[in-house]
């Protein structure tokens, strides 16, 4: 079975510069421009430029869209003020997780949520269906329509600043405002998946290309590079974001996944409240740990974790992190081995590997917090 | 397209080989390098190990991804290069130079006509390389 590949409306800009474009959760997407390690780099020391438009937007308006997102996360979007996001996560009854995702109040009464690529069509009837009971709640899929560019890194204030028409340093951490950049219009949400300072620039999809060049050309000076999903697996993988699919999925909940901050039980009835409220209250038997390697190996997605020649976990993330020069992984590591310094052993290919439990992030972030 | 140097042989998984007296020097291709992209990490056998054609003797990893590494001919290894250790990313930067692996000591002679040549792998490349 195959099923063609969707395509950005950048898809065309990334041939032109001489990406490597690979299948992506049902995409074809750049993987690469130049190289991952350059391309990290770039966008930890100047900014880089990233195609997200693969990700989904959904809306949901009317007196009823409140209900349904309270239902539908397990954050208190309640306490979401207009201009204001929110990160979050949709859950099964059994508490697994279904997707995460960012929360926007565009207004009183109405929102929109930023869903994972691979996860649009399981994500849509997830939502409508669960909401169905909901009173004026109208679901619209926005994700064909909406483009989405990601602008990280020390210098990106400054270069979305030089072509937006109102002042952005003005937005705050996990805050939005509406906008043109290079005469697009645009959702400029301080945002991003990268740990760096920066935008995530929703655009409509026929004005996306337009906007990607505005940055390329008003970057060059900064050093804008333009950043593949290499790359920005990387930069996730020093913060230990989550990745859905890697670190997360349907047989995981958000406690373990250390999501705990917002899962928000206080607010009222949400979709595997039950099943978490058990999970919080006899505590996790699993924690999603930061690991590096002390001997020399790369930990991969999948390589179990031993400790004691006994079987303790697995490892949902690993590579080479450029910025902190090691060999870095996400693990889920039984709660008693948790601890950073513990002392473990990744099995890879057939021989165990010492590892340790670290501090995380494994690189300091640099997102604009307030305060 | 890649740079296939005349002087060397290869295999169908993208190393080279080179005839050094009655050595023979091996790693990976320039396409072979292009193809994984950033080198991270290389795992090699040690002085002394036996290798076999065909066979994994060892890994290479992108940030990416793991590959195995095939030997193009059977012997002993009698010397690896140790300096990958701390810059696997010579294999990107000079895959026939100073980005070498291993050196064999060859068990079976037979062996190395079986390998192909510049312009065979050239035309193997050409088919898409797998």
């Amino acid at each position: 079975m195959s099923t063609p590949l969707r395509r950005t409306p950048l898809y065309h800009e990334h041939v032109a510069a001489g990406a490597r474009m690979v299948p992506f959760g049902g995409w074809e997407m750049p993987v690469q421009y130049t190289g991952i390690i350059e391309e990290h780099r770039a966008a930890r020391s100047a900014v880089g430029l990233f195609d997200v438009s693969h990700m989904g937007e959904f809306e949901v308006e009317g007196p009823g869209a409140l209900a349904a997102l309270q239902h539908l996360t397990t954050n208190d979007v309640a306490a979401l003020q207009v201009g204001q996001i929110q990160y979050s996560v949709l859950c099964y009854p059994n508490g697994t997780i279904v997707d995460d995702l960012t929360v926007y109040r565009m207004d009183d009464a109405r929102y929109m949520i930023t869903v994972n690529a691979g996860n649009i069509d399981k994500d849509w009837a997830h939502v409508t269906k669960s909401t169905e009971h909901i009173k004026d709640a109208r679901w619209r899929n926005a994700s064909e329509g909406t483009g989405l560019i990601a602008v990280q890194g020390p210098k990106a204030e400054a270069l979305v600043g030089r072509l937006a028409d109102r002042d952005v340093t003005a937005i705050g951490y996990y805050r939005f405002a509406r906008g043109t950049v290079g005469e697009v219009p645009t959702v400029i949400s301080r945002t991003g998946y990268t740990g760096e300072d920066g935008f995530e620039l929703y655009a409509p999809a026929d004005r996306t290309a337009r906007l990607w060049k505005a940055l390329l050309a008003e970057g060059r000076a900064d050093g804008v590079a333009p950043i593949g999903l290499g790359a920005r697996d990387t930069l996730r993988l020093e913060m230990k974001y989550a990745l859905y699919g890697n670190d997360i999925d349907d047989t995981t909940n958000p406690l373990e996944a250390g999501l705990g901050w917002g899962v928000k039980p206080a607010k009222g009835e949400f979709i595997g409240r039950e099943a978490l409220e058990k999970i919080r209250a006899e505590g996790v038997r699993r924690r999603l740990v930061g690991i590096e390697m002390v001997d020399k190996a790369v930990a991969r997605h999948g390589y179990p974790v031993h400790k004691d020649g006994r079987a303790v976990g697995i490892v949902t993330s690993g590579s080479y992190g450029p910025s902190v020069d090691r060999y870095i992984g996400i693990a889920y590591v039984e709660t008693a081995l948790a601890a950073v310094g513990t002392a473990l052993e990744v099995e890879i290919r057939g021989q165990g590997k010492a590892a340790q439990v670290v501090r995380t992030p494994f690189y300091p972030s640099k997102v604009k917090k307030p305060g | 397209m890649a740079n296939v140097p005349r002087d060397l042989k290869y295999t169908r998984e993208h190393e080279w080989a080179k005839q050094e007296g009655d050595r023979v020097r091996v790693g990976i291709t320039a396409y072979a390098q292009e193809q994984l992209g950033d080198v991270v990490f290389v795992e090699l056998p040690k002085v002394g190990a036996k290798v076999t054609a065909s066979k994994n003797f060892g890994v290479v990893e992108s940030v990416k991804a793991v590959s195995d590494l095939f030997a193009p001919v059977s012997g002993e290894v009698v010397e690896v290069n140790a300096e990958l250790g701390q810059k696997p990313e010579t294999v990107n930067q000079d895959p026939y130079g100073k980005g070498w692996m291993l050196v064999v000591k060859p068990s079976n002679k037979g062996e190395w006509d079986q390998l192909l040549t510049a312009q065979q792998y050239e035309e193997f490349l050409a088919q898409g390389g797998h």
